[in-house]
């Protein structure tokens, strides 16, 4: 049974190969801040200071790398699970360019100096807008696809891809309302947030752990819950265990928040219920992990010689690494050592490169060849290449900057007898010199890959031609 | 902490939100079959169609369930 109506593939291509390009994009400028650290000196011009340049590496990696893989792998599994084409096109394709014209936008607006300064929302005014107007289209995109499906069931990872979709946006309206100064212009924006103090740390926080937990966890589950059963050719371990884990992490996520803002002028209590909601979290986090990693249960041999296996089930280790080590950080006797430290930025970087980019690196190269009318990637080999040097440049990523963490909290909490402090802060930047070479050299490692991808992706683009798979009918549909 | 008065509102909405969604979920028989959504996806083919010759590998696009797909 076979209609003539095709999948919508051209939106997901396009997002498919711009994930690989802002990847190399915002990596490269992450390489760039780390050897900044590591020499000071090239802090040349203000454009290109760490201070400008830090922003752009973490918006382009989060935003336009992660942002993009989101949108293509999830523009992909609701229409295979939905046995429909995307619903509204035109939007579609407004959501593609929409999102690149913010991204440009992003990376011409925060070097000239422009943001609100508030952490994963720098972006100005009108660039927040036009992030509404897209995130809007995304959700009218997404959701009618859902609505119009063929098959009565929805597909748990359309369930997180959908939960993402919706509490983005209303991170996005609550965080980033802000009272614009028109006196300025449209060219050089300005706006006051319209929160002031405290307030305004504790809805930044709200923000910015949310954001972590449904850009970069609740959507990327999608992903896992998708493609990791695909790729392997088997069903996920716990079909019954995938809901009860959305479910979960649904009404539990959004009260981690305060575990950000351990002694500061936060209240006590609210700190408290921070670090007792992080906690909680690890029991849906590691439900989830193991439910991924377990889907290759009977099947482990698939790991030995399927390196794009290799790339989503490591990338489940370190989820599961990672939301460990957070509720741990969130504790606060644990954040009086660690907070403030490089330990934080190894942290991040263990979910970021280690979860949230293996899994999208594993679900573009599964895309690719499928896209562009291929059996498989063009170079296999590549893949696995890939897959150790990145495997390499996060392991020295996060171990230096394990080290440098604990010894920088130790450094700065350790008092003579006469209760004076026995070091002085810039001695603690000295001894982290060693690590933070380690890291730009594991940074090195990590984007070398990306370029190996690159490489890899064009040459399997140059041998196919863009292909739009025809809408078959459900599988036990008839 | 004003800021409250807006997070904790705003929070119970979604959590009233999300137990309406999960509701219906429950009510329209979206969890009666707990098995087959998750064999169901491996059962969509999504390999693109490749002439004979062209095949390098044919186990590749091998479309059984319980076969690596790439």
């Amino acid at each position: 049974m076979q209609s003539q109506a095709t999948y919508n593939y051209k939106v997901v291509r396009q997002f498919a190969v711009m994930t690989v390009i802002w990847g190399i994009v915002g990596m490269t400028v992450g390489v760039f801040i780390a050897a900044q650290l590591v020499w000071p000196e090239l802090n040349v011009v203000e454009y290109l200071s760490y201070g400008r340049l830090r922003p752009l590496h973490t918006n382009a990696v989060i935003f336009a790398f992660g942002g993009c893989a989101l949108f293509a792998t999830s523009y992909y599994c609701v229409q295979r699970t939905s046995h429909v084409t995307l619903f509204a096109p035109a939007l579609a394709a407004f959501t593609f360019w929409g999102w690149q014209v913010v991204i440009v936008l992003a990376a011409l607006s925060l070097p000239l100096g422009f943001t609100q300064a508030k952490e994963y929302a720098e972006l100005e005014w009108p660039i927040d807008i036009l992030i509404t107007l897209v995130w809007v289209s995304y959700a009218v995109v997404f959701f009618g696809t859902l609505v119009k499906r063929t098959v009565s069931h929805i597909y748990v990872a359309n369930w997180f891809f959908g939960g993402f979709i919706l509490t983005v946006a209303v991170l996005h309206l609550v965080n980033s309302a802000a009272i614009p100064v028109f006196a300025e212009g449209m060219l050089s924006p300005k706006s006051y947030s319209a929160y002031a103090g405290v307030q305004d740390a504790m809805i930044q926080w709200w923000y910015g752990h949310n954001a972590v937990g449904f850009f970069l966890t609740a959507g990327f589950l999608g992903m896992m819950y998708y493609f990791v059963p695909k790729q392997a050719g088997r069903p996920v371990y716990s079909y019954r265990l995938s809901v009860v884990h959305f479910w979960a992490l649904i009404f539990t996520y959004m009260w981690a928040g305060p575990h950000h803002l351990h002694y500061t002028a936060l209240p006590d209590w609210t700190q408290s219920v921070g670090m007792v909601f992080s906690l909680i979290l690890l029991a849906p986090s590691w439900g989830g992990m193991i439910n991924g990693i377990m889907t290759l249960s009977g099947a482990w041999h698939k790991l030995r010689d399927d390196p794009i296996l290799k790339f989503m089930i490591t990338s489940l280790s370190f989820y599961g690494m990672s939301t460990f080590e957070g509720p741990m950080m969130g504790i606060k006797t644990v954040n009086a050592l660690s907070h403030y430290t490089d330990w934080t930025v190894g942290h991040v970087h263990s979910g970021a490169l280690g979860w949230v980019a293996m899994i999208s690196i594993g679900c573009i190269y599964y895309l690719l060849p499928r896209l562009f009318g291929k059996a498989e990637m063009a170079s296999k080999k590549l893949i696995e290449v890939h897959f150790w040097i990145a495997t390499i440049g996060i392991v020295l990523y996060i171990a230096s900057m394990w080290i440098a963490g604990v010894m920088q909290g130790l450094m700065w909490r350790a008092t003579n007898v006469d209760g004076t402090l026995t070091y002085s802060f810039v001695e603690s930047v000295k001894a982290t010199y060693p690590f933070w070479t380690i890291r730009l050299l594991g940074g090195v490692l990590f984007l070398s890959g990306m370029f190996i991808m690159a490489f890899n992706m064009f040459k399997t683009i140059a041998g196919g031609k863009s292909v739009n798979a025809p809408v078959l009918a459900a599988a036990g549909a008839h | 902490m004003e800021s409250l008065y807006i997070l904790i509102p705003l929070s119970l909405a979604v959590v009233f939100l999300i137990a309406v969604i999960f509701w219906w979920s429950l009510r329209s028989g979206q969890y009666e079959d707990m098995e087959g959504p998750g064999y169901r996806i491996l059962m969509d083919d999504d390999h693109p169609p490749i002439r004979p010759a062209a095949r390098p590998n044919p186990v590749a696009i091998d479309n059984r369930p319980d076969d690596k797909s790439g």
